[in-house]
């Protein structure tokens, strides 16, 4: 199996670690939704040189991934897959931004590399965030909650089906790939035409499989309604949950609490 | 009356591109009977059965699927009634766990809690898949994924059973543990299929379809020794009833 089939399986594991027991996978999906969001607000809201402030927030993805027994390897590779996209983003800041904010001995480190930095940590716990909530909650019921929240039907549906599409995008992929390197004998790489024609191809043929997926939701009752199996309910777990991590992510914000305990031990050992 | 019975009346279909699917198919289908839908690749068999359910709409005639001649406004209860199997179980299977796969259409009849739970391990217990309801679709084998998309429909309890080539890419055992098993449902069945023998085995009568036209309506086996009727379809005589070359040989010796 080609590294694109892998990599579909692998999201697919996600909806798979749903269906565990925990403590945090029984919780509504609501309290997991709102949750994450204060957490994501809170981490983005940082001026773009925070970088002691936002270790604090490594607690949460920590606590969740422990406490609802998710496979730590799995997420760590999940978010180095993506990693690329911030590294994207952040690799000029240092071309940029060349002013020294911080002295370590003889070497001076500019605000760009810090700045880049800053966004690979943002980077990785808020992606790591939205990993744990699927993995903990299921695609389907991050749905049924946004919905809940009163986000527009229609748009929850294309984002429902745009995350089940990627299963089938990349299924026809590997199909195409793997029937046109049976045929590649000397060349690793397909030239230019032949890429092109490959992805008018896939395009045509994630289309028609798509059409085919969605007569068999039709003819299974699919009315643009979507229905989930747990139950949702919000109880004295759901507020405390909720409460208790947005009471932390506003003190952790108002807070460098780092920064503090690094100067008391600095302090205390001089 | 039943709510078992499918009629088809002088029943027209074109696609958009202007080919024609179905060009005045007529029959009638009683209460549990076991219809084969046979005919050469484009005879119009998938089309018909996407008109079973409401899923393609005629252009002209009608179609009766149990008390209610099948409209707009009565298409929920159309699907109810009638289940659709489809050939490609990846088509069928989309949810994460099979157990949500075979839930997916109780959910939109509305079941939940311990009924919905009670029907799904019903409904996999029927095909002998209990053990794999925590497993992703994904990863199940071809028979399988064809026994969980079967126990996707039986969940809904349907009283019309449709199945388009229930047996393609199946291997010899899992082939034979889905006609025992097909053999068991005491639904009404209509089963689109090139698979001859399996036609004989499931449906005491079988409809030839050829080019959107119904060609031939009766008994399975007195169809399928109608060698003309075969060759026009672009069909062969099912296995069973050819000569069997390993015994001729031995007789010949």
């Amino acid at each position: 199996m080609n590294n694109i089939g892998k990599n579909s399986f692998d999201i697919g594991y996600m909806d798979t670690l749903a269906e565990g027991d925990s403590l945090f996978h029984r919780l509504d999906p609501r309290a997991k939704l709102i949750t994450t969001l204060i957490f994501i607000v809170a981490v983005v809201s940082f001026d773009k040189y925070a970088l002691s402030a936002l270790t604090a927030f490594f607690i949460y993805p920590i606590v969740l991934i422990c406490f609802g027994e998710l496979p730590y390897r799995y997420m760590l590779k999940k978010v180095l897959i993506v990693s690329p996209f911030a590294i994207l983003v952040g690799i000029f800041n240092p071309l940029m931004d060349r002013q020294t904010l911080i002295q370590i001995g003889s070497i001076g480190i500019s605000g760009g590399w810090i700045s880049f930095i800053s966004i690979i940590f943002r980077f990785i716990l808020t992606v790591t965030a939205a990993f744990i909530l699927i993995s903990l909650t299921g695609f389907n019921a991050v749905c049924g909650a946004l919905i809940k929240f009163g986000v527009p039907r229609p748009f929850v549906v294309q984002l429902l089906f745009f995350y089940r599409y990627i299963f089938v995008l990349t299924d026809e992929t590997e199909r195409m790939v793997r029937a046109g390197s049976f045929r590649a004998f000397n060349s690793r790489a397909i030239g230019f035409r032949t890429f092109v024609s490959l992805v008018g191809n896939l395009l045509l043929r994630t289309l028609d499989r798509a059409e085919r997926i969605y007569r068999a939701m039709c003819c299974r009752g699919f009315d643009g309604h979507i229905r989930i199996i747990r139950a949702m309910k919000i109880s004295y777990k759901e507020i405390v949950f909720t409460f208790g991590w947005a009471f932390l992510f506003v003190f952790l914000r108002c807070f460098n609490i780092p920064l503090k305990l690094g100067t008391l031990i600095t302090g205390f050992l001089k | 009356m039943s709510h078992h019975i499918v009629e088809a009346n002088d029943l027209y279909f074109t696609y958009p591109d202007g080919t024609a699917g179905l060009d005045g198919v007529s029959f009638h289908i009683s209460h549990g009977e076991s219809v084969a839908l046979v005919g050469e690749n484009g005879a119009g068999k998938s089309t018909l059965l996407l008109h079973l359910n409401g899923y393609l709409s005629a252009t002209q005639g009608t179609l009766r699927i149990g008390d209610s001649i099948l409209t707009s406004k009565n298409l929920n209860i159309v699907r109810r009634t009638v289940g659709i199997v489809f050939q490609n179980p990846d088509d069928q299977l989309f949810m994460p766990t099979v157990f949500d796969d075979v839930a997916f259409g109780l959910l939109n009849l509305g079941c939940t809690g311990d009924e919905l739970e009670r029907r799904v391990m019903q409904a996999l217990e029927t095909v002998g898949a209990q053990h794999l309801r925590k497993r992703p679709p994904y990863k199940l084998s071809q028979g399988e994924k064809r026994s969980v998309s079967i126990a996707t429909v039986l969940a809904m309890s349907p009283d019309i059973l449709v199945m388009d080539e229930p047996a393609s890419s199946l291997d010899p055992m899992s082939r034979s543990r889905l006609i025992k098993l097909l053999k068991t449902f005491r639904h009404t069945k209509i089963i689109a299929t090139h698979d001859l023998d399996l036609a004989i085995d499931l449906c005491e009568r079988t409809i030839v379809l050829h080019q959107g036209k119904v060609t031939a309506d009766g008994p399975t086996l007195k169809l399928f020794q109608d060698e003309d009727l075969l060759r026009r379809s672009s069909l062969e005589r099912p296995l069973r009833m050819q000569k069997c070359p390993v015994c001729s040989l031995v007789n010949d010796k």
